[in-house]
This record gives structure tokens, C-alpha cells and sequence, in this order.
């Protein structure tokens, strides 16, 4: 009898949120230790997982050019690779989680995510530019300038991801789930040519460029010397890091440790119920559009300000990026999230720094290897790393 | 004075099925109603008209007098009518006192939930030993206990549950029913479906007998229980 019921569960087949256990202990160790705890754990493994790879791959083609020892350069590459690795992942890992919760609650991908990953990074480059043009950007503080405009850009983003699901996806909700994944592609297609033309009336060009010229603090490489080798650091990447890792921790506190975040989880796990429940669905799917556009809208400024130049065909690539770094982690976990981006950003920093001593191979090429993964995680682990899925029982 | 719930010749479609043809009922304060009927009676979609999951195409449902007919689930909740879903829709990844909190959404003091927390675990003991344990996990009778618990976090005026009973073992059901009825002692309204008539009619005052979306009888508990067509038909007797 007992069984009988469980296998009328209506969550089976559901993708797993959390698969973690809850974590329980302190404040501190819940939403600031473990988290911290957590990234490390996977910086420290992907990396070590790719070095021992790499030098698997140097023994066994040891010369893959003529006069070029593989295993050599990699000692050489190893620590700028790890670096660029860890900054380019967070990126990915914060794009990711714009999938990642609007797959939660509305079990859809949002094709337009990378167009709100664009936007940030535009409005990014609006405020710092507007802070040059007032001759104002060597006065400010470089860390008030930094925080200004990655707010400026979440604010920005989220609400246009807000506008986004209000327009093209809440009158779609109970049409069938391909329509507004078709919608979303036509919304990508639409922001992007509106950035464009607007960019285009308002400075007659549309690649931007962030003023970063005469500020030092940006542009000047910092040395770092590990292990007898100096690895020139870009302060942008440390800003990428510090900002990913910021971000991250707000999202964890929000998701488990607030009411609303609870609200969220509830809404994502069974939205009828969760209407019963006098929740508002409707504003908990706003709320979470919301907080995976801010997510996006300050990934696309600190990739801007590392870019130095962006366009308004800016987000596409990434974005496809994040979304199989989504895909990776196991769409739908948050957690996984940050896991498939820092695999992703990982892999391509050491691809980007080994495929060059390749014949015929060159970084150009390390996008084949990430789509790759993307194809052959949907074939064979179409949960992820970290989905684990519920079996599904009729 | 208006009953607490009342529907006036509701009609309810499921696409071009036509589920509720015309349903009249009355549950008045403190009362426990029941409603029994087979398969495909009408009553889990009579449920979930009265709480907004679906919409009714014709008719109307009166909350004291008041009409809601319409308006969102989270709304007519927010009114006072906890519902009970069928199959427990308990939160699978949230553990058992997520989903407590998540019933008292609208409480916003802390004493006041921890305090209806305690109530719970007073009525369902074996929910506080499993506290942390997420919802998924728990066995279909924890689960159902999970959910009524749920229900009554919001401190609803009328609980409208349904099935309370599917696929629990029979001396766990003698225990729901025991709760059910001191739910209703303790001043919540009941309005109870069940496909198990006779516990269903026993622990009653009222009953509707629903039959292909129609009331077909409708009496004093019981009265109904010793109905020729009743204990043929729903009580499996000759």
C-alpha cells in the first residue's frame, strides 16, 4: 500500500535543486565557511584533475612541434593557466545561475539570458563611460567605481529580466514548452538589434570600449611570483573573482537562508501547491528572473571591464558557454552551477594555453572541445554532474 | 446568517470534459462535511474549485457570503481555506520544517509559528523526530501527516482535505481520522472527500453522495450511512 503512493509522487522525475544534504551548524559556517569551503574544494580538484590531464597528454606526445618540450611548457603555463581558469569560470559559474534558477522555477531554458548578460555588460560601459566623460574617473575611488557599475549593470539586467518574462513568457506559460523557447530566441535576436541601433544613434558606433586607459589600477598587470615563476596578473581578473565570490555568497544566503529564498525553492518544487500555500507564484517567478538577470547583468560588466571592448553580439558565445556550463553542473542545481563553470572556464584556460603548441591547433579551436562536452553530457549524463535525478515512477 | 462555504450550481470543464455539472453545497461552522463518490466523481475537482486550482465555467463559491469564484489560489488561501492536496504534494526538497514554514507564509512572527509548529508535532509527534529530514523521504503516512500539518500552519478557517487516507496502512488511517476530528474539535471546519465512505461518514455530521459531477444525495451522516443505495454501492455491501 505505502508503495502505491510513493509511486504517485508527482515530484518524480523532477531534477534535483539541492542535492547536497541541508547543511546545519552556525550562521557562519552555513553562508559564509561551507560555501567558501565548497568553491575551494572544487578549484582545488578541477585543477588538479586538468594538471595531472595535461601532463598525461605531455608523456605521452612529449614533442608535438619540433624544438618544443609539451611537459616544459606546461610548467611554464601552469600557474597563469590556473589563475585565468579560476576568473573566467566564476564568470561562467554567475552567467550559469541565470539558467539554473529560471530552469528551477519555470523548468524552461532562457535563450535570452545571453542577451541579458549583453545589456549588462553595455550598461557597464554606459556608466564608466559617463564617469570619463565627466572627468571624473580619476577621482573616484577605485573600489566605489568597481561596485557602482556592477550594480548599475545587476540592476539594469534584472529588471530587463523581469520585463522579459513578463512580456514573452507569462502569456506563454501553458503553451506548449517549445513555444517560448522560441520566443526567447526571437527576444535574443531583438535586444541585440536594439542595443545595436541604439548604440549606433547615440555614439554612430556599436564596438565599445571601456575607458579604462588611464586608470592604473585596471590596466596595470600585478607580479606574482609562485614557485620561482612570475605570473603577471590582471587586476580585472582579481575583480572578476572578488565579485564572482561576493555575489555567490548573497545568492546562497537568499536562496537558503531567507524566507523568500524558501519561497523560491517551494515554487520551483511544485508551483501549484505552492499557490495553496498563499505564496504568490507569480512574484516568486519575477523575484527569480530578477536575481538571475542581476546575475547576468554583473557577469557582462566585469567581462567588459576584462574585455576592454565589447559589441553587441558580445553575449552569444558566452552565453552558449555558461549555458553548457549550466548543463554540466546539472540545470536546475545551483551548486552544479558553480561546479560547470569553473570546469568550463578551467578547461578552457588550459586549452587556450596548451593548443597553440599543437600543429594546426590553436586557442582558436578550444571552443570545439567545450561544445564537445556540451553534446556528449546531454547524451550520456543528460542530469549533469550534480542532477541527480529522481527515477521516475509511474 | 450565510453558510461558511457554500458553491451554487458550479460547473467545472477540464478541457471539453465536463467534470462538475451543477454542484450545490453547504458546509457551516465547525462542521465536518464529507463528500463520497467513486472514481471520477468530482470530488478532488469540487476541491479544487473551492480553493482556485481550477476555474469554474458557470456558477459561483461563497466564502461566508463572500464571492471567490475566480480569484487565485494564493488568494482564496489567504482567506482561510487550507487546503489539503490529493497525493500530499508535500515539498520534496524542502525538509519537514521548511515545509511547516512554508505553511505559515503569511505568519510573520516567529513565536506565533513556532507555536503552531509545537501544535503539530503535539498532533503528529513522529514529524518532530523527522524535522530535518527532507520532505521526500518520508514514508506516505509521515508525508500525510506533513501535509495536514501543513495545512493547519496557516491556521485556515475551513480545511478542505482531500483523501487523507489513500494508500495508508488501515491502523494509521484509524489515527488520521482520530485527527481529523480533533481538528474539527479544536474550531476548524472540515470538508472531508473520501473514497472510504464508512470512516468518512462516521466521524461526519453531513454527507454529499457525488455521482458523474452531480450531487445525488445529500443527508445527515447517519442517515446516509444506512442509505440502501449508499451501503451498496459505496460501502461494498449487499
Amino acid at each position: 500500500m505505502e508503495r502505491t503512493t510513493q509511486a504517485a509522487n508527482p515530484f518524480a522525475g523532477m531534477v534535483e535543486w539541492f542535492s547536497s544534504p541541508p547543511v546545519t551548524g552556525g550562521w557562519l559556517y552555513r553562508f559564509i565557511i561551507y560555501p567558501l569551503l565548497q568553491m575551494a574544494v572544487f578549484i582545488i580538484g578541477i585543477a588538479a584533475f586538468l594538471t595531472a590531464a595535461a601532463y598525461l597528454i605531455a608523456f605521452i606526445i612529449p614533442n608535438p612541434r619540433e624544438n618544443i618540450v609539451l611537459a616544459e611548457q606546461i610548467n611554464r603555463q601552469l600557474p597563469g593557466m590556473i589563475i585565468s581558469g579560476i576568473s573566467v569560470g566564476f564568470v561562467y559559474s554567475m552567467i550559469a545561475l541565470g539558467y539554473t534558477l529560471v530552469y528551477g522555477v519555470l523548468k524552461f531554458i532562457n535563450f535570452a539570458h545571453s542577451e541579458i548578460f549583453m545589456v549588462g555588460s553595455v550598461v557597464g560601459f554606459e556608466i564608466m563611460q559617463r564617469i570619463d566623460e565627466a572627468g571624473a574617473s580619476q577621482q573616484w575611488n577605485p573600489v566605489v567605481m568597481v561596485v557602482t557599475i556592477v550594480l548599475s549593470s545587476m540592476l539594469a539586467s534584472g529588471l530587463l529580466a523581469v520585463l522579459i518574462e513578463r512580456v514573452a513568457y507569462r502569456p506563454l506559460r501553458n503553451a506548449p514548452r517549445l513555444v517560448p523557447l522560441i520566443s526567447a530566441i526571437g527576444v535574443s535576436f531583438f535586444l541585440t538589434d536594439v542595443v545595436r541601433a541604439t548604440e549606433a544613434m547615440l555614439r554612430n558606433d556599436f564596438n565599445l570600449r571601456y575607458p579604462t586607459n588611464d586608470l592604473n589600477w585596471l590596466t596595470d598587470a600585478i607580479p606574482l611570483v609562485i614557485g620561482g615563476i612570475t605570473v603577471n596578473i590582471k587586476p580585472t581578473s582579481i575583480i572578476m573573482v572578488i565579485g564572482a565570490v561576493l555575489t555567490l555568497l548573497a545568492l546562497n544566503y537568499f536562496v537558503n537562508g531567507t524566507k523568500l529564498g524558501r519561497g523560491v525553492r517551494a515554487v520551483s518544487q511544485d508551483q501549484s501547491t505552492a499557490g495553496l500555500m498563499r505564496i504568490d507564484v507569480n512574484f516568486m517567478i519575477s523575484l527569480t528572473f530578477f536575481i538571475g538577470g542581476a546575475f547576468g547583468g554583473a557577469a557582462g560588466a566585469l567581462f567588459g571591464m576584462n574585455a576592454g571592448t565589447i559589441t553587441p553580439y558580445v553575449g552569444f558565445i558566452p552565453g552558449v558557454k555558461a549555458f553548457t556550463a549550466a548543463v554540466l553542473g546539472g540545470i536546475g542545481n545551483v551548486t552544479g552551477s558553480l561546479l560547470g563553470g569553473l570546469t568550463i572556464g578551467m578547461l578552457e584556460a588550459f586549452l587556450n594555453g596548451t593548443l597553440a603548441y599543437f600543429p594546426a591547433l590553436g586557442q582558436r579551436y578550444t571552443d570545439i572541445f567545450v561544445f564537445a562536452i556540451l553534446i556528449i553530457v546531454l547524451i550520456f549524463r543528460p542530469g549533469g554532474l550534480l542532477g541527480e535525478r529522481v527515477d521516475e515512477k509511474v | 446568517m450565510a453558510a461558511l462555504l457554500e458553491l451554487k450550481n458550479v460547473h467545472t470543464y477540464y478541457g471539453h470534459i465536463h467534470a462538475l455539472k451543477g454542484v450545490d453545497l453547504e458546509v457551516n461552522q465547525g462542521e465536518i462535511v464529507t463528500l463520497i463518490g467513486s472514481n471520477g466523481a468530482g470530488k478532488s475537482t469540487t476541491l479544487r474549485t473551492i480553493s482556485g486550482m481550477t476555474r469554474p465555467k458557470q456558477g459561483s463559491v461563497y466564502l461566508e457570503g463572500r464571492d471567490i469564484t475566480g480569484m487565485k489560489p494564493n488568494h482564496i488561501a489567504a482567506l482561510g481555506i487550507g487546503h489539503v492536496p490529493e497525493g500530499r504534494r508535500i515539498f520534496p526538497l524542502l525538509t519537514v520544517k521548511e515545509n511547516l514554514e512554508i505553511g505559515a507564509w503569511n505568519v510573520q512572527d516567529r513565536v506565533e509559528i513556532n507555536r503552531r509548529m509545537e501544535r503539530a508535532f503535539e498532533l503528529f509527534p513522529r514529524l518532530r523526530e523527522r524535522v530535518e529530514q527532507k520532505g521526500g523521504t518520508l514514508s506516505g503516512g509521515e508525508q500525510q501527516m506533513l501535509a495536514i500539518s501543513r495545512a493547519l500552519m496557516s491556521a485556515p478557517r475551513v480545511i478542505l482535505l482531500d483523501e487523507p487516507s489513500m494508500g495508508l496502512a488501515p491502523v494509521l488511517v484509524e489515527g488520521i481520522f482520530e485527527i481529523i476530528k480533533r481538528i474539527n474539535a479544536d474550531g476548524t471546519t472540515v470538508l472531508l472527500v473520501e473514497q472510504n465512505a464508512h470512516m468518512a461518514l462516521e466521524i461526519a455530521q453531513r454527507g454529499y453522495v457525488l455521482q458523474t459531477g452531480t450531487v445525488v444525495l445529500q443527508d445527515m451522516a447517519d442517515i446516509l450511512i444506512n442509505d440502501q443505495m449508499v451501503r451498496k454501492v459505496y460501502l461494498g455491501e449487499n
